[in-house]
């Protein structure tokens, strides 16, 4: 048993790993964070032959890559720790929400630097382009679904989200939608961009469903900033 | 090809950046005054030049020259706006203000915490990478007065 104490972001967590070795291989490995309302974050990993013989190379780390398991973990102490900081759980869904908005704002002009797309000029096109960005940032492909009449609103469906991939939520937290940073970045990233958009997420494998669904919907589109006294 | 100066603006039109490398004349008005003049003209002219356009295209660059020196304009689909005063030879600035932005813009001022949005650049390390990429793009002339 070997005990590890890791201070990640400002939370501490004891961190209890359980191998058991046979000779070549890890077998379980049971990672519990745990403290009052927290989640259950258990992982097992089986690390095989294969993948002992090719940690013998030399792995050379990009450095703008972060291994997931990291962020995953890193996602999970951030909403525990405002779990504990706020008694409500929907402020927490609101406060998650607004990190996610201002992640969006800055986030679009990297997608605007990296892949030099123009505005788009309706919501499938929109559409394409979170699409896209999913698939640049996190390395997920959503599917396109669900299109309203006038093609006002769509929903996008995951497998399976990042962040959710190690969690179990308590009672405590049944309300907790813990993946509620995704619609706050949609938002930011549309507004900057001039649509107004609202978006929610419908259903989250958290709760049993077994996708996740994040529904996009086009409010208006916002008119550039005129200075005063002009037109 | 010789560069005048640079303005930065938001997509509010306040100006974030100004920076100058060859002004030989002293400015009549201060900073602030002088970044809404520009920015006042650079709305004013876009919107002209979009209602008198023959052709259906909308562009997020132009430029303008009168005999001395010729103004760039580029502007990225989230708003920011970049004016730059060139000399009269000197082409592909539109992809000189596009890597900018993306090189120097988005690297050190959208991923800095510290810089927050609308108001002035303070960072002395975007300062530097902006001289840097504005020295090394093309052969940039100082004129002593």
């Amino acid at each position: 048993m070997v005990k590890q104490v890791r201070q990640i972001s400002g939370v501490s967590c004891t961190v209890q790993l359980s191998k058991r070795i046979l000779s070549d291989r890890i077998v379980a490995g049971t990672v519990r964070i745990h403290g009052p309302n927290f989640f259950w974050l258990k992982r097992r990993s089986q690390l095989d032959n294969a993948r002992k013989m090719s940690r013998q190379t030399a792995r050379i780390a990009d450095p703008k890559k972060v291994n997931s398991e990291l962020f995953t973990l890193t996602y999970g102490a951030l909403v525990s720790q405002l779990v504990r900081d706020y008694e409500s759980v929907d402020d927490v869904n609101k406060h998650l929400e607004r990190i996610g908005y201002n992640i969006g704002i800055r986030l679009i002009e990297d997608f605007l630097a990296r892949t030099n797309f123009p505005r788009c000029h309706d919501m499938r096109d929109a559409a394409d382009k979170i699409q896209q960005a999913f698939k640049l940032y996190l390395g997920l492909s959503p599917g396109i679904s669900n299109w309203s009449n006038g093609n006002e609103e769509f929903s996008l469906t995951f497998e399976s989200t990042p962040f959710a991939e190690f969690v179990e939520l308590p009672d405590s937290c049944s309300n907790l939608k813990y993946g509620n940073i995704l619609p706050g970045v949609v938002r930011g990233a549309c507004e900057m961009v001039q649509m107004e958009v609202q978006s929610w997420i419908i259903q989250d494998t958290l709760k049993g469903d077994n996708i996740t669904e994040l529904r996009i919907r086009f409010i208006k589109k916002l008119e550039d900033a005129i200075p005063a006294g002009e037109d | 090809m010789t560069i005048h100066n640079l303005y930065i603006f938001d997509r509010n039109g306040i100006l974030v950046y100004y920076g100058e490398w060859n002004r030989k004349k002293v400015p009549s008005m201060s900073k602030e005054e002088e970044g809404k003049l520009v920015y006042g003209m650079i709305i004013s002219l876009r919107g002209v030049i979009e209602k008198v356009s023959p052709l259906d295209i909308k562009d997020n660059s132009f430029h303008y020259r009168t005999s001395k020196y010729k103004m760039n304009f580029w502007e990225s689909p989230s708003g920011v706006k970049f004016v730059m005063n060139t000399d009269l030879n000197s082409p592909n600035v539109k992809e000189l203000l596009r890597s900018i932005y993306t090189q120097v813009y988005v690297e050190y001022v959208v991923k800095n915490p510290l810089c927050v949005q609308g108001e002035f650049i303070n960072s002395e390390l975007f300062a530097q990478k902006l001289d840097e990429v504005i020295k090394a793009s093309l052969s940039y002339t100082s004129r002593t007065v």
